[in-house]
């Protein structure tokens, strides 16, 4: 077992309102070279969870064991990529990517191999020397991407990284990170609302109720690679996935408006 | 290019009509002198060694004193925008004595240091080092979390958190600040050295004011506004702008 989330509890609480029961009683396995892809409604603890298991945040009750240990803080063993890309301004695409690395302390020298493979890998050999602001919002998300992967981490925890992407680019990028998973056997916890999005990607689909987040569903996508997100196939199992996580949203809804009435 | 322009022009026409006035002799030349009289005032002042020497004393305190500040200040900022009991504490008393023009610290300066050069840079000090470490302090609170997130996912801790991540991004507020020290610093140290005369580009002033030398009084005004705007220029502009650059951020105009 690489990852295994056992009856992890989360509650945040707040100075002027009710606190929020983010996770109750998640538990779920993911073994070694996996493509996990967790589905959810809006606020039903994704980012939460993806935190809890990088180490950055820690649950209420319950534990997260990687290769049987368990998590207590950040390792370089996990790397999270972010809805937004957090890529840091102040340095340019070479240094970001190589940030992880210059962090340990390793000679860029030594690192120069690796930081080409990466940048080849996510196709941004020839803007090593470019800044933030001048790259597209999927160049950023591959400079992210490829600043995680360069830091070879075990897994890769990725929350929505393609979510404020138009469609072209995103259609893109689900093919490199196949192609990119399959290189390199990671295992990928990846977060996403999108149906589409978590078939296409994920050998495993994991449907998370609304707040607080249970594990509703595990669904198994068995689809021969690469997919694509119009491939035909997928849409029978698209409909099968979108009326449960239909009802997961209403509920979602629901809550929202009962706390509104409450607050009214 | 047309600025440029614009600009060279305007000068030239304020040139011309002090030229102008003082050609007229409304006042006599001892209150009102030609630009001439100036130029020439310059020149004896750099002749005689007299002005390079008052320079070289002045810029010699506010290299210690701006110094001294931007250690103090940016240590000072990085404590106060990440300890919260720090920044409710002793950030409220800074913040308040910023209300306090730095040159009225120069009587205590004088009575714990003494006539030394120790007091003024004690002004130039005070001057100085509330706003750099305010401004840091600000750049530190306003580091997006997300940054720390993402470079403690990839392993970065501790002091490597200070100087990879949390200073870096608080640069574009540092430098601001810094920029505001120095001119805070050069007036601090004018109106200190005006008040206490021991040598320096004040004192010059001073010594034209009891010589009822009024070219001097210009000459050295002259003098001051050049040096603050050759550091300006020479050393905050361009930092600014390699920063706006790399940042993205828009330039103004
Ligand atoms: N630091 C925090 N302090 C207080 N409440 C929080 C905090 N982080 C999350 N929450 C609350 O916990 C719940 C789950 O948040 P989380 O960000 O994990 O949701 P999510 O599934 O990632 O949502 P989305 O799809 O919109 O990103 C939300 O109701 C949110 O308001
Ligand atoms: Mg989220």
């Amino acid at each position: 077992m690489k990852l295994s989330v056992r009856s992890v509890y989360k509650t945040f609480h707040h100075s002027h309102r009710e606190s929020t029961i983010a996770l109750e009683d998640l538990s779920f396995d993911v073994q070694a070279g996996e493509f996990i892809c967790l589905l959810g409604p809006s606020g039903c603890g994704k980012t939460t969870l993806l935190n809890i298991i990088a180490g950055l945040d820690k649950p209420d009750s319950g534990t997260v064991l990687m290769d049987g240990k368990e998590i207590t803080g950040p390792g370089r063993d996990r790397v999270e990529i972010f809805q937004e890309p957090a890529l840091f301004p102040w340095l340019n695409v070479l240094d970001n990517v190589a940030f992880g690395l210059d962090c340990i302390g390793m000679p860029r020298k030594k690192q120069a191999p690796k930081l080409g493979q990466y940048l080849r890998m996510v196709g941004l050999s020839s803007f090593r020397k470019a800044y933030m602001h001048e790259l597209s919002g999927g160049m950023k998300q591959r400079v992210a991407l490829a600043r995680a992967l360069a830091i070879e981490p075990d897994i890769l925890l990725m929350d929505e990284p393609f979510a404020a992407l138009d469609a072209q680019t995103r259609d893109m990028l689900h093919a490199e990170l196949q192609e990119i998973w399959a290189k390199t056997g990671k295992t990928i916890l990846f977060v996403t609302h999108n149906v589409r999005e978590a078939l296409v990607l994920g050998d495993r689909v994991l449907l998370l109720s609304a707040r607080p987040g249970r594990l509703k569903r595990d669904f198994r996508c068995e689809l021969p690679r690469p997919r694509h997100i119009e491939d035909f196939a997928l849409i029978e199992a698209v409909r099968e996935l979108l009326s449960d996580l239909r009802e997961e949203v209403l509920a979602a809804q629901q809550k929202e408006l009962e706390h509104e009435k409450l607050a009214a | 290019m047309k600025n440029w322009l614009l600009r060279i022009g305007f000068y030239l026409l304020l040139l011309a009509a002090w030229e102008i006035l003082a050609l007229v002799q409304i006042w006599p030349s001892y209150i009102f002198p030609s630009p001439g009289k100036v130029i020439l005032s310059i020149w004896n002042g750099f002749a005689d060694g007299s002005y390079p020497l008052a320079i070289s004393i002045s810029l010699r305190r506010i290299a210690i004193g701006y110094g001294i500040s931007l250690l103090l200040g940016i240590t000072l900022g990085v404590l106060l925008g990440r300890i919260q009991l720090i920044q409710k504490t002793l950030g409220s008393l800074l913040l308040g004595l910023q209300a306090l023009p730095s040159v009225c610290w120069l009587p205590l300066a004088l009575l714990w240091f003494g006539l030394s050069d120790k007091a003024i840079i004690f002004v130039v000090i005070m001057g100085a080092v509330l706003s750099i470490s305010l401004a840091t302090a600000d750049g530190i609170r306003n580091t997006p979390p997300l940054f720390l997130h993402a470079a403690k996912t990839m392993g970065a801790a501790g002091f490597q958190l200070y100087f990879r991540v949390i200073l870096p991004a608080a640069l574009p507020s540092i430098i601001s600040g810094m920029k505001l020290g120095w001119s805070f610093a050069w007036r601090s140290l004018m109106a200190g050295e005006l008040l206490y005369a021991g040598l320096g580009i004040g004192y010059l002033l001073t010594m034209g004011r009891e010589l009822n030398d009024m070219s001097q009084v210009i000459a050295v005004m002259l003098i001051i506004v050049l040096i603050g705007l050759t550091v300006d220029f020479l050393i905050f502009a361009p930092i600014e702008r390699a920063i706006r650059e790399r940042w993205g951020l828009q330039t103004a105009r």
